[in-house]
């Protein structure tokens, strides 16, 4: 009987996960569609880009600086030992660029305005907010979700740059004011050692990061009176937020291990 | 179906998972009428409202409002069928990034083309109507229970919608309020000719306001009839319905004791 019991549970999970990725695709699919057909609502994607981009900046920027701080610290450790204290400046940009730049800005954004997102869609589900507008004829979809994820495509690759840029500033900050590194060399470095195809590739990352914040929150949200634990009340939120959260920094580390195999 | 109603339910048969709610359900609203919807908890009133608003799709039988079938319309069908209904739901559902006045003004914005100035004179005018004059700056965060419920009233009627749905309109609030949300719904009702589904629990509401009731009771409707048919009727669920609210309002301690002890503790 036990066993029984278990491949029945292993069975509804297996159900259940189906079903949501299938109703998540279909949430990005309408959502998309809504985005397409005119009229536009420049208006709602705009304080969606202000929500999600601009007011990120501030702790964007902290983060930035300080990663970048710590970089050029434990790079110049490291690189000291094998007397290239030259190759500081490339070594802290390629990270950033390629790497920290993106996952950082990332996780950020996800404690920030994705866990935000999802809280704010899902008490709306469950105060009927989202049966209001499908009753008013307007498509929640469209008036909802859409500019959310436009949003955050066009936010988080500006984020990444500016956390690129200040984390260079960061290190430059440790390299040639703390440990006394020439400026020019920093520079130089950099230049030789960080090409076109690096910076594409941090860029190819934030753009698929922002979609998938903003997808997999909004879905959680979305979706939430399908939980299978029957989520309810602020109970039901906070737990879904934190699936949210949780989900979304899952795919992200895991989408960036992804784009790194598939373009290096 | 009949020429003179705007919703025609036939044969509904709605299920959650295995459970059956609605057991084949049959229901005609007419023009103009203010027709309530009762039954206790669990009797399926909230589930048979989602099905009129096409939240919830029957298991089998059909919907039709305006002569047009809900769950076999397309889209655009949909969308021209639901810009003529308003809905004010249990808990008002505003928005709560918007102040009042943008919340009514939300259906015109997006499915007029009136410009902005027109459509705040007409939001002004359904507040006024809900006397919520004067509200529209507040947000939703300032308003009281009452306040609320008249706000999304107000924006119900935006549209100057041929239906209106009001789910438990006087849940929550106390005696004076919802006594108030009576009167207004009746005044809507006299003043557009609005046809309207109210779905509530409460008994004197329901009276005060209905033209016609019909009674749920375990997925099934008990009977459909004016104020005075359902109060004369000997059916044992409804006199039950009827009485049994007194009687658990006015909860008697050692009645219940004595029913549980089977008369072995004598009252002391």
């Amino acid at each position: 009987m036990f066993v029984v019991k278990w491949l029945g549970r292993l069975g509804d999970q297996f159900l259940y996960i189906t079903e949501q990725i299938g109703r998540s695709a279909m949430l990005l699919f309408y959502a998309l569609t809504g985005i397409a057909k005119p009229p536009y609502k420049l208006h709602l994607i705009t304080r969606q880009i202000l929500f999600i981009g601009a007011r990120s900046l501030f702790v964007i920027l902290v983060a930035g600086f300080f990663t970048g701080m710590v970089l050029a610290l434990q790079f110049y450790n490291t690189l000291e030992r094998f007397g290239s204290i030259d190759l500081l400046g490339s070594a802290t940009a390629l990270a950033l660029v390629r790497e920290l730049g993106p996952v950082m800005t990332a996780l950020m954004v996800i404690g920030r305005a994705g866990s935000a997102m999802c809280a704010e869609i899902g008490i709306m589900r469950t105060s009927e907010q989202i049966d209001a507008l499908e009753c008013m004829a307007i498509d929640p979809y469209r008036y909802l979700i859409a500019p959310k994820i436009i949003a955050g495509i066009i936010s988080v690759p500006l984020l990444t740059s500016v956390f690129d840029v200040i984390g260079i500033l960061g290190g430059y900050v440790v390299g040639v004011v703390v440990f006394g590194l020439s400026s020019g060399a920093y520079f130089d470095s950099m230049y030789a050692g960080v090409e076109w195809n690096d910076i594409m590739m941090g860029l190819n990352k934030s753009l698929l990061f922002g979609l998938t914040i903003t997808w997999v929150s909004t879905t959680m949200g979305f979706f939430l009176h399908y939980d299978r634990k029957g989520a309810y009340g602020a109970e039901g939120v906070s737990r879904i937020t934190t699936n949210a959260v949780v989900l979304s920094s899952i795919a992200i580390l895991f989408g960036d291990y992804l784009v790194g195999a598939v373009m290096l | 179906m009949a020429g003179n109603s705007l919703i025609h339910i036939s044969d509904l048969v709605t299920h959650f998972g295995d459970k059956c709610v609605h057991d084949g359900i049959n229901l005609d609203v007419r023009k103009g009428e203010i027709l309530v919807i009762m039954g206790g908890s669990g009797s399926g009133k909230s589930t048979l409202m989602r099905c009129l608003l096409g939240l919830k799709a029957p298991s089998s039988g059909s919907v039709q409002l305006l002569g047009q079938d809900l769950f076999r319309s397309n889209r655009k069908q949909l969308v021209e069928l639901r810009r003529q209904m308003g809905v004010a739901f249990q808990g008002g559902a505003l928005f709560g990034s918007m102040t009042v006045g943008e919340n009514v003004c939300l259906p015109l914005r997006e499915h007029t083309r009136l410009d902005p100035n027109t459509m705040r004179i007409m939001a002004r005018m359904k507040l006024e109507m809900v006397n919520l004059g004067g509200a529209e700056n507040l947000m939703p965060a300032e308003l009281s229970g009452g306040m609320i419920k008249r706000a999304a009233f107000a924006r119900s009627m935006i549209m100057d919608p041929k239906l209106l749905f009001f789910d438990e309109p006087s849940a929550g609030l106390d005696p004076i309020t919802s006594a108030e949300l009576d009167e207004l719904i009746l005044r809507i009702r006299d003043a557009m000719q609005t046809t309207i589904v109210v779905v509530t629990h409460e008994l004197e509401s329901a009276f005060r306001i209905a033209d016609r009731i019909t009674l749920l009771h375990a997925g099934k409707i008990l009977m459909t009839g004016s104020v005075e048919e359902v109060q004369a009727s000997d059916n044992q669920h409804i006199q039950d319905m009827l009485k049994r609210k007194p009687r658990s309002e006015a909860f008697d301690v050692d009645r219940y004791l004595s029913q549980l002890t089977g008369d072995r503790v004598s009252r002391q």
